[in-house]
């Protein structure tokens, strides 16, 4: 056993050789492909620098007063939307959930429901806002559909994963005492899936809140509307103040519903 | 002891309180000789691991001196306690491998404190420190498992990548915490017989905390008693008494835990007997290892 | 659970009085605020059009099949720009959270009174504008296009990407960090033989996550003009070419669940 001058690398992270050089150069040629595919407009990101530091400047000091009317109605608009559209959304969650539960529901309504997820899920809020735009004419209603359907998509399908998820033991021990489906459905499954779903439903307020932001600049109404019309009119210390809203609202959101969860948990 | 030289270590007065006010060090004095293979043991929460802490500074003492060859180490700059740190190595209650690194880069991460950023960030290490880690994983019986990932290791075998890590620093001093708390009894013998012997080969002077108090006097010259901060006991591991153990963790019969006088050194007769007799049966927390290969021979 | 109630029959309710009490006017001031929220919002909504809805909602239907197929040749090109801004965009995030992380996390920042919250602040601005919003800053700013379009996901997902891998560095073993400072290792070595090789499968998580998502996202950054298939969708709607919209619609769900497949295989075969 002679140590005399045994050499030593680190080993590589992929043993073959082939595989190793193959992925690299397939990563470096995609990205020289993609990079070369992004053409710079460079005098127009030149031409543009001036006008973010106008942008910039804007925040010191952002302009609440001008514009305080239609920023705190966007705003308004904006909390209904969020409230209204998670309250439904949810509500129609727990039907919708319960069906694509695959160990709840049989087999056709569990196929349904599975559907009606998938469907709302692909699309993200904007595309769906825009229909319902185009459908249910402008304004906050057509974003409260949107943001429902969207929050139907992300409730429905964790709920369904939590009860499948759900201890079988405790959902056998319930039924053994004879009782009826719902109140089966009361003692086994809802304390099971019960606090995680608050959580999850006070972070889907959240996401919702900020997505009102994103519908109002298809039409849907709330602070996306405003938002829009501020830059449309380079009123830039307008969009500034509006954004610092938006970031307040969600800081207040993300601290108080980590608060209310540990209440209720 | 001569007079001329103070000790390889030298603590005075060390003091620590943590910032929740428990004052886990009270003016602890103590002299290590080179060479010297020390036991450090007391009962949980006695400050033994803040003890050795204290002499690296992972834990910054609050009061008193540590002393290194002369050079006061609390005093020092980051620079400069990087240098000392290099000439103590450490071993690590629960092995503190970094997992998901090979065993030889664990073992090479012993030479951090001597190479620059770059050769350590690219891996390319001397030839010499490569040469060496070798011939330490060789010694520790561990040179077919140089690119296996830590996590891959048994308990006995992580024990020993620590070990050369620890080494490799070239050290003239080891700091071992609690270095066979997660192992089987079988597998604690030959870690300890192995730091003892290593100790010897290379004239080390090593402080190991230790719970239990047979491996103490088994592998330890020196044996110090820590009670609640303070050094309780100093003296030959043949000197614990049960009165003496019963001032260190408390009342308890301890007749079963005292050696007999006259049986030395080598415990191999009564390995598998006394396992058990460590006071803190919850810090042996050792599931099944699968440790068996053997290590004898080293 | 309280037993209310003296004597012989002794009474049982799941909750005491106050607790019922409390309970009660959560609920009331929640559906108070609900109906108020749905007041005000109907009043702003012009129910003739909404009633109307179901018979446009047929006649768009009706107007959207079959899709244009042949409409698809002309798609290649938007979709490879979508992915391509997911890609880079992805890239850009990681690039930027990683040290934003780092100053973030509790046992890796430089200073926890300075650095900390200012690197928290930058993950909550990050996370709370949506990338359509952060696209429409960029496109006044920098002009339209595919550019504008990376740059928008990127900064979106700093936040994201920041929020999740600060969280796991201050999740790791920090006795593998002793041990290597003990070693007389500097700062950076630390980082790089300690602190590095425990994150990196939390690293490869996220970035597969967020380059899921950021393929969704960065379909419908073309409304705003920043590049990708959104802009065909916003010229055909704006041209009521509807059978180009639902051609379009189908090639985004197409591209989402080859995404979706193409990251569940990844994040399995990474674990």
């Amino acid at each position: 056993m002679s140590t005399a001058a045994r050499t030593w690398r680190k080993p590589p992270l992929i043993a073959d050789p082939r595989l190793r050089w193959g992925l690299l150069i397939g990563a470096l040629v995609y990205l020289v492909l993609a990079l070369a595919s992004i053409d710079v407009n460079w005098a127009r990101v030149l031409d543009g620098i001036p006008r973010g530091q106008r942008f910039l400047s804007g925040f010191f000091p952002p302009d609440f007063t001008t514009r305080w009317g239609a920023i705190a109605e966007g705003l308004l608009e904006s909390v209904w939307m969020t409230v209204t559209a998670t309250v439904v959304g949810v509500l129609i969650s727990i039907p919708v959930g319960l069906g694509a539960a695959r160990n709840l529901a049989p087999l056709p309504v569990y196929l349904g429901c599975r559907a009606v997820v998938a469907l709302a899920r692909t699309f993200p809020e904007v595309i769906l806002a825009i229909f319902f735009v185009k459908v249910f004419g402008f304004g906050p209603f057509a974003g409260f559909l949107a943001l429902s359907l969207a929050t139907v998509g992300f409730y429905a399908k964790l709920l369904a994963e939590d009860i499948e998820d759900m201890d079988p033991g405790q959902a056998e021990a319930v039924r053994a005492t004879g009782s009826s489906w719902w109140q089966w459905l009361n003692y086994a499954v809802q304390p099971q899936v019960m606090p995680r779903m608050i959580g999850l439903a006070l972070y889907r307020l959240d996401i919702n809140f900020r997505e009102s932001a994103v519908v109002g600049i298809v039409g849907g109404g709330g602070i996306g509307a405003t938002l829009l019309t501020a830059f449309d009119r380079y009123e830039y210390e307008t969009a500034a103040a509006i954004l610092i809203f938006i970031i307040a609202v969600v800081m207040v959101l993300e601290y108080g519903s980590s608060w209310l969860r540990r209440k209720v948990q | 002891m001569l007079v001329s030289d103070p000790g390889l270590l030298v603590l005075e007065g060390l003091t620590k309180r943590y910032r929740t006010g428990d004052l886990a060090l009270k003016g602890v004095s103590l002299t290590v000789p080179r060479g010297q293979v020390m036991a450090l043991i007391g009962p949980s929460g006695a400050g033994k691991s803040t003890l050795i802490r204290c002499v690296n500074r992972l834990v910054e003492p609050t009061g008193g001196s540590v002393r290194l060859d002369g050079v006061d180490i609390t005093g020092l700059g980051a620079g400069a306690l990087r240098r000392a740190r290099r000439r103590m190595g450490m071993i690590f209650q629960e092995y503190a491998l970094v997992e998901r690194l090979t065993v030889m880069e664990n073992v090479l991460s012993g030479r951090l404190g001597y190479v620059s950023f770059w050769r350590s960030f690219l891996r390319r290490f001397p030839q010499s420190d490569v040469t060496e880690a070798f011939r330490l994983l060789e010694r520790v019986g561990l040179d077919h498992m140089v690119d296996k990932r830590a996590d891959e290791l048994s308990g006995g075998q992580r024990q020993r990548v620590g070990i050369a890590r620890a080494l490799i620093q070239n050290p003239q001093l080891l700091l071992v915490d609690e270095p066979t708390a997660s192992l089987d009894p079988k597998t604690s013998r030959q870690i300890m017989r192995l730091v003892k012997e290593l100790c010897v080969e290379r004239g080390l002077a090593a402080i190991i905390n230790i719970h239990d108090v047979l491996l103490a006097q088994m592998f330890a010259e020196r044996v110090v008693g820590l009670r609640l901060g303070e050094v309780v006991y100093d003296g030959t591991p043949d000197g614990l008494t049960g009165d003496v153990l019963t001032e260190i963790y408390g009342e308890e019969d301890w007749s079963a835990t005292i050696r007999p006088v006259d049986e030395e050194g080598d415990a191999q007769g009564q390995a598998e007997a006394d396992i058990e007799v460590g006071e803190h049966p919850h810090h042996r927390r050792s599931g099944p290892t699968r440790d068996e290969d053997v290590v004898s021979g080293l | 659970m309280p037993v209310v109630g003296t004597g012989l029959a002794r009474e049982w309710r799941r909750r005491s009085v106050q607790a019922r009490l409390v309970i009660w006017l959560g609920w009331l001031v929640g559906v108070a605020i609900f109906a108020w929220c749905w007041r005000e919002m109907s009043g702003k909504t012009i129910w003739m059009f909404v009633l109307d809805g179901p018979e446009q909602a047929a006649d768009l239907l009706e107007r959207m099949v079959p899709p244009r197929w042949s409409y698809m040749d002309s798609l290649w090109r938007p979709l490879w720009d979508t992915m391509n801004i997911a890609t880079l965009g992805t890239l850009m995030a990681l690039i930027i959270a990683v040290p934003v992380a780092f100053c973030a996390a509790s046992n890796t920042t430089p200073s926890r009174l300075l650095v900390r919250p200012l690197a928290l602040f930058v993950i909550v601005s990050s996370r709370s504008i949506n990338s359509l919003i952060w696209a429409l800053m960029l496109v006044a700013i920098i002009g339209p296009g595919v550019f504008a379009g990376v740059i928008a996901i990127g900064l979106r997902s700093v936040g994201f990407c920041a929020k999740l891998l600060y969280e796991a560095i201050e999740e790791i073993d920090e006795s593998q960090v002793e041990a290597v400072t003990a070693t007389g290792a500097g700062r950076v070595q630390v980082l790089d033989y300690a602190i590095v090789p425990q994150i990196m499968p939390a690293l490869a998580g996220i970035a597969v996550f967020r380059w899921d998502i950021n393929i969704r996202e960065s379909t419908v950054l073309g409304l705003v003009g920043a590049g990708g298939i959104g802009i065909q969708l916003d010229a055909s709607i704006a041209n009521l070419a509807w059978t180009q919209v639902s051609m379009i619609l189908l090639a985004i769900l197409a591209t989402v669940l080859v995404s979706e497949w193409v990251s569940a295989k990844v994040r399995h075969a990474m674990i």
